[in-house]
């Protein structure tokens, strides 16, 4: 911001595509206004957002794609493949996959937004902390951060699952997605602190902290009225990203058979469950893997778009 | 204590000066060794006054004035002696809590950039009121109005139209105005502005020393004014501290010192500042450069750049010798430099 140029662009609108809505509108800007004029001149972001929705109403209101019972098995159908009648194919239970597949989204991605949430708020914190206090708070965080960063993801999974809930285990679906919640926030909430901790650390060196300080603000204050509100904008776009990652890594763990399973309907589970038939039957396992590919694809796009939209040097 | 700090009843209970700064010494820790930034400064500043403090980077002028404030960074920073008197009461040994309110209510801050002292995401009216919502506990809307009167009252053109935007919609001089606004907005009886128009071009620095004259005019406030420019400060000075390395070499009323300079550092100072009337002439420049604060020179910090150097001036550090009322020279020889300059 402090380039007299981006400050140009800013006022301006550049000579970018948002020049004529920037300059036609005397509206005061934020950078969250810009950010928005930027973003909805781009191609990327809209196709990532339509498909967001597509994925959120999937996940809201299933019998709006289908009037099927996903959970409705009929054995001598098994691993029929696509047809006018069922989509998707029958899969080894002879459930209806495209039933199942549109099923499946609710579960994904209710386990990537939380498992984000609780990332961001677990790190989101300790990384302000460790920032705000430095000296020793900022060492035994980080220390503490860099011991589960060390911890490889999947091992790290595979021992606190299979101490958890077992392979041979079946607990109820609440239980077994907040467990799998829990281990991926826990997992990952290291990377989230670091982010966190670089920008305000970065934020809090600017004079208009010292200003604050100088005219009576007190921590609280400060922290959430000058060092969250400038340090917003990487922790944004790192959980866009990472809801993707993390409907991928939901996926990974059912497929090793200790994430989720039946009675739970989610993507990865399907994958799992039909690897085995791939030659005869590729249906049953290629659609859910397309829909989880796409999903987590839309995510990403979304983050890499927020990104360049906030970042003035890609501007 | 806490009676005299807080509510209006405690104003001007205190005989003395409003604020007093004691024999102040600051040190910074490094991984190099212990720099000391201030080494033993003692001014005061009374309701209605304006103190300039004039030096160049590394003097210690900010430091000292950080040190006012609160807000210096420790560590590396540590204050290893000396009082700061705020109506009397040595602010340095307040509690976190006491001293938070003295901010902005009693003495109050303009930052050198007011671009970068100004939050980015929030509208400039949104950050003027905010001072009212910290410590007076206004409403929104309340707030917003005040903020309106004071951005008209640092005479910001259309400030009803300009309160919701941003700081990087304004220029310098407008932005330092804000800032100006914040600070004054709780009528601070003392305000601290450091290098308030470094950063401006020259017309608008006229206009800013202009606006902050008129503001202490009108509210009887302390003014302590941190400046290297020795332009900016002759006509709204009272009194003038120079400062070297760490400690005040000269004070002296505004006129004394420009007419009779009692410290060969500031005679060199005004030396420097280039004049119409020697126009053609090299200008003069005080050779060497400014002392390390990590390897002090022994005696008179400026004795290695010092025209009227002698022996003594490496072993003897000078105290502040009192030549004539508020008069003072920290120079062995004040009397040789003053009757140079005659």
């Amino acid at each position: 911001m402090s380039d007299p140029s981006v400050t140009q662009d800013l006022i301006h609108g550049g000579e970018g595509p948002a020049a004529s809505v920037v300059s036609s509108s005397n509206r005061p800007r934020s950078l969250w206004q810009d950010t928005w004029d930027i973003l909805r001149h781009r191609k990327i972001f809209w196709i990532s957002f339509i498909m967001l929705i597509l994925f959120l109403l999937m996940a809201a209101f299933p019998s709006l794609f289908t009037h099927k019972n996903p959970d409705y098995a009929t054995l001598a159908k098994s691993m029929d493949p696509p047809s006018g009648e069922a989509w998707f194919g029958y899969d080894l239970q002879g459930r209806d996959v495209f039933a199942r597949t549109i099923y499946g989204a609710r579960t994904s991605i209710i386990v990537g937004v939380l498992a984000t949430l609780v990332t961001v708020i677990l790190g989101g914190v300790a990384g302000v902390l460790a920032a705000y206090y430095a000296r020793w708070v900022d060492s035994i965080l980080s220390r503490i951060g860099e011991i589960f960063l060390g911890v490889p993801y999947v091992l790290g999974a595979i021992i606190i699952l299979g101490t958890v809930a077992p392979a041979q285990s079946s607990p109820d679906r609440v239980t077994i997605m907040a467990v799998v919640i829990i281990v991926l926030a826990v997992l990952g909430w290291p990377i989230l602190m670091r982010i966190a901790r670089s920008s305000v650390i970065q934020a809090k060196h600017q004079d208009y902290v010292q200003a604050a300080r100088a005219l009576g603000a007190g921590p609280f204050r400060i922290i959430f009225k000058h060092l969250l509100p400038n340090s917003l904008a990487p922790i944004l776009v790192y959980s866009t990203i990472t809801i993707g990652s993390y409907i991928g890594a939901e996926a990974t763990l059912s497929l090793l058979g200790i994430g989720l399973r039946e009675p739970v309907i989610s993507w990865g589970i399907a994958i799992a469950d039909h690897t085995s038939y791939i030659r005869t039957g590729a249906h049953a396992m290629l659609f859910p893997a397309a829909f989880l590919s796409l999903c987590v694809l839309t995510f990403v796009m979304l983050g890499e778009a927020v990104r360049d939209a906030l970042d003035p040097k890609l501007r | 204590m806490v009676e005299v700090l807080s509510g209006p009843t405690g104003r001007g209970s205190y005989s003395g000066a409003l604020l007093e700064v004691e024999n102040l010494h600051v040190e910074f820790h490094t991984r190099q060794g212990v720099a000391k930034a201030v080494n033993g400064v003692t001014y005061s500043v009374n309701p209605g006054e304006t103190l300039a403090v004039l030096g160049e980077s590394g003097s210690g002028k900010s430091v000292t004035a950080q040190t006012i404030m609160g807000i210096l960074d420790m560590p590396p920073g540590k204050v290893t002696g000396g009082e700061i008197r705020f109506r009397g009461v040595d602010i340095l040994k307040l509690p976190e809590e006491q001293r938070r309110r003295i901010r902005g209510e009693g003495i109050s801050m303009v930052f050198q950039d007011a671009l970068s002292a100004l939050n980015p995401v929030f509208p400039v009216g949104w950050q003027i009121a905010e001072m009212f919502r910290i410590h007076r506990g206004s409403s929104r809307s309340d707030a917003k109005k005040k903020a309106v009167e004071l951005m008209d009252r640092v005479r910001i053109p259309g400030a009803r139209d300009r309160v919701n935007d941003f700081p990087h919609q304004f220029s310098g001089g407008m932005r330092q105005r804000i800032m100006i606004a914040m600070a004054i907005a709780l009528d601070p009886e003392i305000l601290i502005a450091d290098e308030p128009t470094t950063a401006l071009d020259v017309t608008v620095q006229a206009q800013i020393m202009g606006l902050l004259a008129d503001l202490q005019r009108d509210s009887n406030m302390g003014l302590i004014l941190i400046t290297h420019d020795l332009g900016v400060v002759a006509d709204v000075a009272d009194k003038i501290a120079v400062m070297y390395g760490g400690r005040i070499v000269e004070t002296a009323p505004v006129h004394d010192l420009y007419r009779t300079p009692a410290h060969p550092y500031t005679k060199g100072l005004l030396e420097s500042i280039p004049r119409v009337d020697l126009k053609g002439q090299e200008l003069y420049a005080i050779k060497g450069m400014p002392p390390n604060l990590l390897e002090m020179p022994s005696g008179c910090a400026f004795h290695p750049r010092c025209p009227y150097r002698r022996e003594d001036c490496a072993t003897a550090v000078p105290p502040l010798y009192p030549i004539s009322g508020t008069r003072g020279s920290a120079c062995h020889y004040w009397r040789e430099v003053v009757d140079g300059s005659r």
